[in-house]
């Protein structure tokens, strides 16, 4: 059962709006009553996933959706798509810009971290067309 | 510790969440970096950073962090702070350098947060 779904567009370098969609998750979260360490695990892997949509892709969008027992963060950007996956989930390994890194981000932990926070973690890339990474959460 | 007891040790001016000066924190995280705020695990913490720009409110929201400390006398624009305003988040600013900050407060029992190595 689906109680609440929702979704969201993400611009590419929108970081006035940055961080708008998790924030709008973590309300629904507190909203619903779920426990506070579940969350912060998704507040913050939804947050990762957000800034890297914004820093690294063309723009894509979030979707949301929390039943009885599990919660589900589908992103799906436009490309430019990932070129190695393995490469990209290393910690520390990033690719960011340095006006990325002046705003405190792209220290290469972003993918490892969202890894850390879910339960279930899948990331699938087509270089010139898109990435899809699926996180999932147990309540 | 209070908050107030860190304002005092700090010599820090208030910027936001007056009315929350009374909260307790017991850890402390210094980082410019937020992608490494975004990877440490310890309620009550308090973080003590550089970066004045409104992804560190975002980050603080995210991880519950409700305390802020700016160092090196930095301080965030007034759209920054009405967004730690809104999330009930108190901030201030401390003319201390980061190393100094940290200094202080660990003499004095705060210790420092944990970061999950995974």
């Amino acid at each position: 059962m689906i109680a609440i779904q929702r979704k969201y567009s993400i611009e590419r370098r929108d970081f006035q709006s940055a961080g708008q969609v998790s924030s709008s998750i973590k309300k629904i979260m507190k909203q619903v009553g779920v426990n506070p360490e579940v969350i912060r695990r998704v507040s913050v892997a939804s947050y990762e996933t957000e800034m890297n949509i914004i820093i690294h892709s063309n723009g894509g969008t979030m979707e949301f959706s929390i039943g009885s027992d599990y919660i589900k963060i589908i992103a799906l950007d436009r490309g430019p798509g990932i070129d190695d996956i393995d490469l990209a989930m290393k910690e520390g390994y990033s690719t960011a810009t340095k006006d990325v890194r002046e705003l405190g981000f792209g220290a290469g932990m972003g993918l490892p971290n969202i890894k850390r926070c879910a339960d279930d973690f899948d990331i699938q890339s087509e270089v010139g067309k898109c990435t899809r990474i699926t996180i999932g959460f147990n309540l | 510790m209070k908050l107030l007891e860190i304002q005092k040790l700090l010599e820090a001016e208030v910027l936001s969440g007056h009315e929350h000066m009374e909260r307790e924190v017991t850890n402390a995280f210094a980082a410019d970096l937020m992608s490494d705020v975004l990877a440490f695990v310890d309620d009550k913490t308090i973080l003590l950073t550089g970066l004045t720009n409104p992804h560190t409110i975002r980050t603080a929201e995210m991880m519950d962090i409700n305390a802020i400390v700016f160092v090196r006398g930095k301080k965030p624009d007034e759209e920054t702070l009405k967004m730690a305003e809104e999330n009930q988040i108190v901030t201030m600013t401390t003319k201390n350098i980061m190393f100094v900050t940290s200094g202080i407060l660990y003499k004095k029992g705060l210790r420092g947060a944990n970061i999950i190595h995974k």
